[in-house]
């Protein structure tokens, strides 16, 4: 097959060619303050099923948004057609709807040029990937499950995307990026074991295909046999994976306004918000950082702020929520976006060292269908999936069946018993690149199970 | 208890509202019954040829131009306009029995070509993993050659001007400030997907397709902010209509009993965890039903295809469960559509040219099919030709935008009315201690959807035969084939509600499907509930 040049692959909107696209809406735009954010690029994934890949497909999108500002009414229009009779159409269309829209009193002009930080996370292996290397990369999972009698599915999905925004007041940024992710679930034949392994990053290179088959085919077959344990609260182990799916769900709480408002956990009785409180164990630190080099990310915040991160728990104590422009204007803060990662600080055990310690616990590979409960205490419900082990005198002694949690991140956090050296995981649900998240494996007392689940 | 669509309708605001749209209806039918462009036939057809010279032994190609609306308010403020439009095409093939796939949004005589290049290179690369080469089944009928069909909005909802649209929410939220909201968001959105699909069978199809969904949420707060409840408007459900349905919806007219409800669930009395029996609103089972019956009887699920996201199926392997399983009792009938009018999944052909059909899945009590596409019958081939069943897709191939490929998503999937003329009231009234619950709110379920946990909007103590007083912080844990063999009360059509949501998600990448459930309110007994309330 003729190899496509890097161009072809991972094609998207160059910087000029953004540049251009962004001035010839500016010029047609005859607002008061006029805003275009253009995304461009590829999306390629192969699936694969029962050791054969499945569905594999490349698409390749660029859609431009154009937000339209009179006095105080605005609206947003967004085309994936970029051609001149199509950009005059829907600078048109922003601006009669704008028009038309009432006035907003939280409207902010529109920000001036900014200083960006020049971003790290494009990749060119990643940006780069075709599909026969994605076949290859599928077949060091197949071709081992197979050989070992087990029945493998997963997916690998890259991303390259181009982001430019430019707006009547001088502003322009223009940034790439790239993001991966491999996941697979190894079965066992009879469908009695089940285990998992997945990575994430944004260059492919640091994604090992055969470590993840072993560890998924290794997890299978020691799954099998699960024995029922009665549910009710347990030491555990969570894996870095298991630990990140429950602490991310912090930072989708961080919401100053919401706090303000009284209708988050963040909420101070009373009235206010809890910065300055101590909410969790003193070993907690979790932060964003667009320029760490292990979860990096845009410096561009979609609203064309610059995107510093920040540090949101230190010592377990709240740092700092997240204010958008408006509301950080009304409180006196400065404007904090969420940075787009989360980051947790760890400690020096390791996932082994955590087991030995413990006289009866749980080992928790990863969590799955995880849906809020009550936001009051950002409680969430899920299951234990694809590896969950009983802890017996220092040693895994059995597989058991999978259980149903009700549980906070809060609490957890408060529970905190040890923490291992944080990892770069896959902790989206979809198995898709997701936010780059890094978290330590954890050991934590008293995680509330409630009930038990045949599922395999 | 709740207010029946019908209930609104009748009300003059409506009406009147009705009135003023009889201009724009007519508008609308003068147009021609597909109004996208008129050359995607033509690129379709270019694209499956191309695709056929490369060397693909099937392909098809959809194309589609789609616009979306939202508009978000919050008290008296418009928070978000946004309009978006998306065009683009999908070309899939078959080379030697692997699958390939490419799109792009460059509509383009030679873009179309390429592309097509690509999906079979594409195929070529994934046959270096391939075990076994795939099969279609045959299509149950002639191909269609010119079909046509559009979904039954009486008003698109993008010949609705802005601020009538704006004016509709802000009215809805006074409505809630000035019976005490502490806030109140509310929001509408609209779809119109314009689908042309080509097929090297023969097939061309142009289909329009609306979506339309107003939605409210209200949130109090305790004086003393150590406490905050919300309440949803799950009244209103997402359907396969134009504006008409948001002005059918009229949100303004329940906004203040939302907020009564919020304010009630401040002071409701918290749960003692224990077994009810549970008296559930079709608002609220639609959800249950979605989780616990369409998810697990769909066939690629049963053989593992889906086993990295979402899941496996109890209901397998299918030998073991079609014709022997037990789902519920006798009088429980589970059938697929994609027919009924407004509802979510409902279209003329589903995305690989096949004509949808209605089919039980569930039969007086026992499970006897699973949703299929063409490549997915020919697995279930065996059991067709021992029920004497053509072997042949139910239609459930689907998409969510140009960019995704098609694979299977579930029809609506719909809980049959019992026999007997039962209304919501007479199942609480034969209730001695019990939990009614309307409308959908938390909800988890494990990867073969056996243990699920749902929480609601709205959850009523029922002490002998009569509801007694608010609740909170109620959730059922339940395993599914026990949960339905429990189901002891049923509603009668009467009671037969139309529930959905846009958002099932499936695949990898995940996508969207949008799907509607029909049901009765039903009773089930001695169901595990557990209190949620949790001190921070």
């Amino acid at each position: 097959m003729a190899r496509h040049s890097l161009r072809d692959i991972a094609r998207h909107l160059s910087r000029a060619e953004a540049e251009a696209i962004c001035k010839r809406v500016l010029e047609l735009s005859t607002a008061d303050e006029c805003r275009v954010t253009l995304n461009s690029g590829v999306r390629a994934n192969t699936r694969f099923a029962v050791n054969q890949i499945s569905t594999a497909g490349d698409n390749y999108n660029a859609s431009v948004n154009i937000r339209a500002v009179f006095g105080k009414r605005v609206a947003n229009v967004s085309v994936n057609r970029l051609d001149d009779a199509a950009l005059r159409q829907a600078v048109e269309n922003a601006e009669r709807i704008a028009k038309l829209a009432p006035e907003d009193p939280e409207l902010l002009p529109e920000l001036g040029p900014q200083d960006y930080e020049e971003s790290i996370v494009w990749n060119d292996a990643t940006a780069s990937l075709e599909p026969d290397a994605r076949a290859d990369a599928v077949r060091e999972v197949t071709e081992r499950a197979r050989a070992a009698g087990l029945v493998s599915t997963g997916y690998l999905e890259a991303q390259a995307q181009a982001f430019a925004i430019a707006n009547s007041s001088g502003l322009f940024a223009y940034q790439r990026q790239t993001g991966v992710a491999f996941t697979t679930t190894v079965r066992t034949a009879d469908g009695q074991g089940s285990g998992w392994a997945g990575a994430s990053d944004n260059d492919f290179t640091r994604i090992d295909p055969r470590a993840l088959a072993e560890r998924a085919i290794e997890k299978a077959r020691r799954s099998v046999n699960a024995a029922a344990i009665e549910p009710g609260r347990y030491t555990v182990v969570l894996e870095p994976t298991a630990a990140a799916n429950l602490v991310q769900l912090i930072g989708g709480a961080l919401n100053a306004r919401n706090a303000d408002e009284g209708r988050s956990f963040f909420s101070k009785a009373g009235g206010g918000n809890k910065i300055g409180e101590k909410v969790v164990d003193e070993r907690v630190t979790l932060r964003s950082n667009p320029l760490d080099p292990r979860v990096p990310a845009n410096t561009v915040g979609g609203d064309g702020l610059p995107t510093h991160g920040g540090t949101w728990i230190e010592d377990g104590v709240v740092k700092n929520l997240a204010y958008d422009r408006f509301w950080a204007q009304r409180t006196g803060k400065e404007p904090s976006g969420t940075g787009g990662t989360i980051a947790m600080d760890g400690g020096d055990e390791t996932v082994e060292s955590m087991i030995a310690s413990t006289q009866r616990g749980l080992l928790v590979t990863r969590f799955w269908y995880i849906r809020p409960v009550d936001p009051r205490t950002i409680l969430f419900t899920g299951l234990t999936r694809d590896g969950t082990f009983l802890i017996e005198n220092g040693r895994v002694t059995r597989p058991v069946k999978n259980l149903r949690y009700n549980e906070s991140p809060i609490f957890m956090l408060n529970n905190l018993l040890a923490m291992g050296r944080p990892e770069r995981v896959s902790a989206s649900e979809s198995g898709g690149p997701g936010q780059a998240v890094m978290v330590p494996p954890m050991k934590v007392r008293d995680f509330n199970f409630t009930s038990t689940s045949d599922a395999i | 208890m709740s207010t029946s669509r019908r209930d609104f309708l009748r009300t003059s605001a409506a009406a009147a509202a009705a009135a003023s749209l009889i201009a724009s209806e007519r508008a609308q039918a003068a147009q021609p019954q597909f109004s996208g462009q008129s050359d995607h036939r033509e690129l379709a057809m270019r694209a499956i040829d191309a695709a056929r010279a490369a060397g693909a032994q099937y392909a098809d190609c959809r194309i589609s131009s789609a616009r979306s609306q939202n508009i978000g308010t919050r008290e008296r403020r418009v928070t978000n306009i946004g309009d978006n439009e998306t065009f683009g095409f999908g070309v899939r093939v078959m080379v030697e029995g692997t699958w390939g796939f490419a799109a792009s949004s460059e509509l383009s005589a030679d873009e179309v070509g390429r592309v097509a290049r690509q999906a079979v290179a594409q195929a070529r690369a994934n046959r270096r993993a391939m075990v076994k080469p795939l099969e279609l089944a045959p299509i149950h009928h002639p191909p269609v050659p010119n079909g046509q069909w559009r979904s039954p909005a009486r008003v698109d909802p993008f010949t609705v001007a802005i601020e009538d649209k704006v004016a509709y929410l802000i009215e809805a939220n006074e409505a809630a400030l000035g019976a005490g909201a502490r806030f109140v968001n509310s929001q509408m959105f609209f779809l119109r997907d314009e689908k042309t699909f080509a097929s090297t069978e023969g097939t061309v199809t142009q289909q329009t397709i609306f979506r339309a969904q107003p939605g409210m949420t209200v949130t109090m707060v305790s004086a003393d902010n150590r406490d905050f409840q919300t309440r949803q408007s799950t009244d209103i459900q997402p359907k396969g209509l134009g504006y008409e349905h948001v002005l059918d919806a009229n949100l303004k007219s329940h906004a203040a009993r939302w907020v009564d409800e919020a304010r009630q669930k401040l002071t409701a009395k918290p749960v003692e965890v224990g077994r009810y029996d549970l008296v559930l609103h079709p608002t609220h089972l639609w959800l249950t039903i979605h989780e616990a019956i369409a998810h697990p009887t769909e066939l690629d699920r049963a053989y593992g295809f889906e086993a990295n996201y979402a899941g496996t199926s109890f209901l397998a392997p299918p030998e073991d469960f079609l014709g022997k399983f037990r789902y519920g009792p006798d009088f429980m009938n589970v059938v697929a559509d994609r027919s009924a009018e407004g509802s979510l999944s409902a279209c003329g052909w589903d995305d690989e040219g096949v004509a949808p059909e209605s089919f039980h899945i569930v039969k007086d009590g026992i499970f006897v099919d699973y949703q299929t596409t063409r490549e997915q019958a020919m697995w279930l081939d065996w059991w067709y030709k021992s029920q004497n069943m053509p072997t042949r897709s139910h239609g459930c191939s689907y998409a969510q935008t140009w960019a995704d490929v098609q694979f299977q998503r579930m029809p609506n999937v719909n809980l049959l009315p019992g026999t007997q003329d039962l209304l919501w009231d007479d199942l609480i009234a034969a209730t001695e201690n019990g939990i009614a619950i309307i409308g959908d709110g938390s909800f988890s379920i494990d990867q073969q959807r056996y243990n699920a946990q749902f929480g609601g909007q709205l959850f009523y103590e029922i002490k002998n035969g009569k509801i007694t007083g608010m609740l909170k912080d109620v959730a059922y844990q339940m395993r599914t084939p026990e949960f339905w063999n429990a189901m002891d009360m049923i509603g009668g059509e009467r009671s037969y509600e139309l529930g959905g949501a846009f958002g099932d998600g499936k695949g990898q990448p995940s996508q969207s499907n949008a799907v509607s459930h029909g049901c009765p309110p039903t009773r089930h007994t001695q169901v595990n509930v557990i209190n949620t309330g949790r001190n921070a």
